[in-house]
C-alpha cells in the first residue's frame, strides 16, 4: 500500500492502464491544456490535475485535447469504443451532461441492446460532480440520480483513494459503458492505496466502512465521511451503526443493504441529490418491498431539498445534508416505537 | 476512371437491391405487418452505393434514421435486415433495433440512428481510432440537410478539423428535412458544403442521382483523406422518392413533383442510360439483374415472415455484457 490523494489515484491508474493496453485513449477539454498558446502543451494537465504528464508520455494520438464541444467529446468516445478502442473521456463538470446527454443516453448506453448484443461499447466517462465549492447551480450537482436510471450504463461513485484505484481500473477494463463520478471535494483527500497493478474492485460490491448492528446508514461520496462521523459519535454512546459505502449505484449491491437491515431493522439513506425519484427513495422502496418484516422503523432518506444548488456559503451549507441532519435522522429511526 | 464490367454490374445490383427492398417495404407496411416507424431511402441509392463501393470493411460508416440504403451498401445481409424490420429474433439485431437501429459493426456499419445529427460525432470517434491505427482507414458520417442544422454536426466538423481526423462528412441534400424545405431551413443560401468549408475542411460537390458523379467524387475525396490531409465534406444533391416516414401524406410536395423526379432524377434509370448508351452493358444484362433482385427480395420477405418471433425473455438480454 502507498499513501496518495484521490486525484493522484485517478492519474496513476490512467497511466498504468495506458501503459498496459495501447487501446486506452483519453480525451477531454484542457486535459493537456495550453494547446495553441505561448505556454505550450501541458500548461494545465486537466483542471482537476488528473491528466498531468499524459501528453508527454503517450502523445497526441492517445491524449486528445478537445475543443469545448461536449456532445462531440461524448460522441467521439462512443465512436472510439465502437471502433475497438477503450476511451476514457473527461466531462469537466458532471453538470455538462445537459449538453451531451444524447450521446451518453441514446447512443453508448443503447448500442449493445439496439444492435442485438453484437457489439460492445467499452467507454469510461469521468466527470467531476458534487457541491462544496460554492460553484452554484450549474457546477455543483450530483447527477447519479439521472444516470442510474438509464439501462445500459454502469454508474460508479468512489469515496476513497483506494476505491478510486480499484474501481477506475475495473471501469477501464469493463466492456460496458461506465460513468465514473468523481466528487470534486474529495480530489485532495488522502488514503492508503493498493500498488497491485491488477487490483480491481468488481462493480455492485458495497464496502462496509463501519460495523455496528443497531442501524444501517447507506451513502457514498462526500457524504459518506459525514455518515462515518455520526457513526463514531453514536458509538461513544454505545449505539452501533453499519455504514455502507455503495461504491456503485448501477449495479447496486442490494444484498449488502438487505443483509444489514435484516439485522438492524432500521435504515437511513444519505444522498447528495434531491429527494424525488432519488437513490434514497429507491433504496428505501427496495427495503420496504424486500425486507418489510425486518423493519422496526420507517426507512428514512436524507437529501438536499427539491431546489437547485445555491451559491452563498450559508445557502450551500444549508442545502447539503450536514452531520447534524444525518445524526437527527439516525436518532429518529432509532427512537421509533 | 473506367469501371470494369463486374464493378458496373455490382454497382447496379447494389442500387437495385436498395430500391426493391424499399419499394417492397412501402407495400408491406400498408398491410400492417411491419411495426413502428420506417423512413425510406429510395431515390438516394447512388449516394450510398457510390460511397460504399469505394470503401473496405475496415472503413466505418455511421448512418441516419433513413439508413437502409447505407446498411445494404456497406454489406449488411438482406435477409437479416428484412427479418429485423419484420421484428424477428432472427433479424440482424434480434428484433431489438428495427428499421432505425440496424448495425453490423464487423462490416464497418456502426449503426443507423434515430436521433438526427447524432452520427457525426460518433464517426469522428471512429476516425480518431483509424488515425491511431495509422493504416489509412476512414470513417464516414452520412447526414441529411436536416442533420446539417444540428449543433452536434457543427461540433463534429470542428472537432475533426482540430484533431486532423480522417472523417468524411457526406451531406445528402434531398431538399427536405422531414416536412420542411431546405430553402427555409438551411440559412446558407441553400448551400451545405460551404458551411463545412467554413469549418476549415476541403469540400466537394456532386450529383447524388448519378452514380458516376458520386463514384468519381469519392475517389478524389478518399485519396485526399486516406493520405492524412484531414477531414473532408461532400454535398450530394439528391431526391427522396417517398415521404419523411411511411404514412406521410406529403402535402408539401409541388404538383407533379414526385412524377418529375422519378422520371428525370432516378439514379437507376440514369445508370442504365449511361451504360447502355456507352455500350458497356446491355439492357438484357440489367434486366437479368432486375429479375434476380426481385426474386431475392421476395425470398427475404418470405423468410422474414416465417422467421422465429422474439419472446418476453428476450427483452432482458443484451443490455450489458456483465452486470
Amino acid at each position: 500500500m502507498v499513501k496518495m490523494m484521490y486525484r493522484e489515484a485517478i492519474l496513476s491508474t490512467i497511466v498504468e492502464e495506458m501503459t498496459r493496453d495501447p487501446n486506452v485513449v483519453v480525451l477531454g477539454e484542457d486535459i493537456v491544456g495550453g494547446m495553441g498558446t505561448a505556454g505550450g502543451p501541458e500548461a494545465i494537465g486537466g483542471i482537476w490535475s488528473t491528466s498531468i504528464g499524459l501528453f508527454g508520455k503517450f502523445g497526441a494520438n492517445r491524449v486528445i485535447d478537445t475543443p469545448i464541444s461536449e456532445s462531440a467529446i461524448m460522441g467521439a468516445a462512443a465512436g472510439l469504443a465502437l471502433a475497438g478502442k477503450r476511451p476514457v473521456a473527461e466531462l469537466m463538470f458532471a453538470d455538462f451532461i445537459g449538453v451531451s446527454l444524447d450521446q451518453i443516453w441514446n447512443q453508448m448506453a443503447k448500442f449493445r441492446y439496439m444492435f442485438g448484443g453484437k457489439t460492445k461499447c467499452p467507454a469510461v466517462i469521468r466527470m467531476a460532480y458534487g457541491a462544496g465549492f460554492n460553484a452554484a447551480a450549474q457546477h455543483s450537482q450530483a447527477v447519479h440520480q439521472i444516470l442510474t436510471g438509464m439501462p445500459g450504463l454502469k454508474v460508479v461513485m468512489p469515496t476513497t483513494p483506494n476505491d478510486v484505484k480499484g474501481l477506475l481500473r475495473q471501469a477501464i477494463r469493463d466492456d460496458d459503458p461506465v460513468i465514473f463520478l468523481e466528487h470534486k471535494a474529495l480530489y485532495g483527500s488522502s488514503g492508503e492505496v493498493s500498488e497491485d497493478l491488477d487490483y480491481v474492485i468488481p462493480f455492485g460490491h458495497a464496502r462496509l466502512s463501519r460495523a455496528g448492528g443497531d442501524v444501517t446508514i447507506v451513502s457514498t461520496g462526500l457524504l459518506l465521511g459525514r455518515c462515518e462521523k455520526v457513526a463514531d459519535m453514536l458509538a461513544a454512546e454505545g449505539i452501533g451503526c453499519d455504514v455502507i459505502d455503495l461504491r456503485t449505484t448501477s449495479p447496486i449491491d442490494e444484498e449488502a443493504i438487505l443483509d444489514s437491515v435484516e439485522v438492524t431493522g432500521r435504515l437511513v439513506v444519505v444522498d447528495e441529490a434531491p429527494p424525488r425519484c432519488s437513490m434514497a427513495s429507491d433504496i428505501c422502496a427496495t427495503v420496504a418491498e424486500k425486507a418489510f418484516a425486518s423493519l422496526k422503523a420507517p426507512p428514512l432518506g436524507v437529501n438536499p431539498p427539491h431546489t437547485p444548488v445555491p451559491f452563498a456559503r450559508e445557502l450551500e451549507s444549508a442545502y447539503l445534508p450536514s452531520v447534524e441532519k444525518i445524526e437527527a435522522a439516525v436518532r429518529k429511526v432509532l427512537s421509533f416505537r | 476512371m473506367q469501371l470494369s464490367r463486374e464493378a458496373l454490374l455490382r454497382a447496379y445490383r447494389q442500387m437495385k437491391v436498395i430500391r426493391e427492398f424499399e419499394e417492397r417495404l412501402h407495400i408491406d407496411i400498408q398491410t400492417g405487418g411491419i411495426a413502428g416507424f420506417t423512413h425510406l431511402y429510395c431515390g438516394q441509392e447512388a449516394v450510398a452505393v457510390g460511397v460504399c463501393e469505394n470503401l473496405t470493411s475496415d472503413d466505418k460508416i455511421v448512418s441516419t434514421h433513413r439508413g437502409h440504403g447505407h446498411c445494404l451498401a456497406k454489406g449488411c445481409d438482406v435477409n437479416g435486415m428484412m427479418a429485423e424490420i419484420w421484428g424477428s429474433r432472427e433479424g440482424l439485431c434480434k428484433g431489438k433495433g428495427g428499421s432505425m437501429h440496424i448495425a453490423d459493426v464487423d462490416k464497418g456499419m456502426m449503426g443507423a440512428n434515430g436521433i438526427v445529427g447524432a452520427g457525426a460525432p460518433i464517426a469522428v470517434g471512429a476516425a480518431l481510432s483509424a488515425k491511431i491505427d495509422g493504416l489509412g482507414h476512414v470513417a464516414i458520417a452520412f447526414s441529411g440537410d436536416g442533420a446539417c442544422n444540428q449543433g452536434t454536426t457543427f461540433e463534429a466538423m470542428n472537432f475533426a478539423v482540430v484533431t486532423n481526423a480522417p472523417a468524411i462528412f457526406i451531406f445528402e441534400n434531398n431538399h427536405y428535412s422531414e416536412h420542411t424545405g431546405f430553402e427555409y431551413a438551411v440559412g446558407t443560401n441553400n448551400d451545405i458544403a460551404s458551411r463545412a468549408e467554413a469549418f476549415g475542411m476541403k469540400i466537394w460537390r456532386g450529383d447524388g442521382t448519378d452514380f458516376f458523379s458520386v463514384d468519381e467524387t469519392m475517389r478524389e475525396v478518399l485519396e485526399y483523406v486516406r493520405a492524412g490531409h484531414g477531414p473532408a465534406a461532400v454535398e450530394f444533391d439528391t431526391e427522396r422518392f417517398f415521404g419523411h416516414f411511411e404514412g406521410d401524406p406529403q402535402r408539401y410536395r409541388g404538383p407533379g413533383e414526385l412524377d418529375r423526379i422519378r422520371e428525370t432524377r432516378d439514379c437507376l434509370k440514369r445508370f442504365r442510360m449511361s451504360v447502355t448508351g456507352a455500350g458497356l452493358l446491355t439492357d438484357a444484362d440489367l434486366d437479368a439483374l432486375d429479375a434476380e433482385v426481385l426474386q431475392q427480395i421476395e425470398d427475404a420477405v418470405i423468410k422474414a415472415k416465417a422467421a422465429d418471433r422474439p419472446t418476453a425473455a428476450d427483452v432482458l438480454t443484451d443490455v450489458y455484457i456483465s452486470y
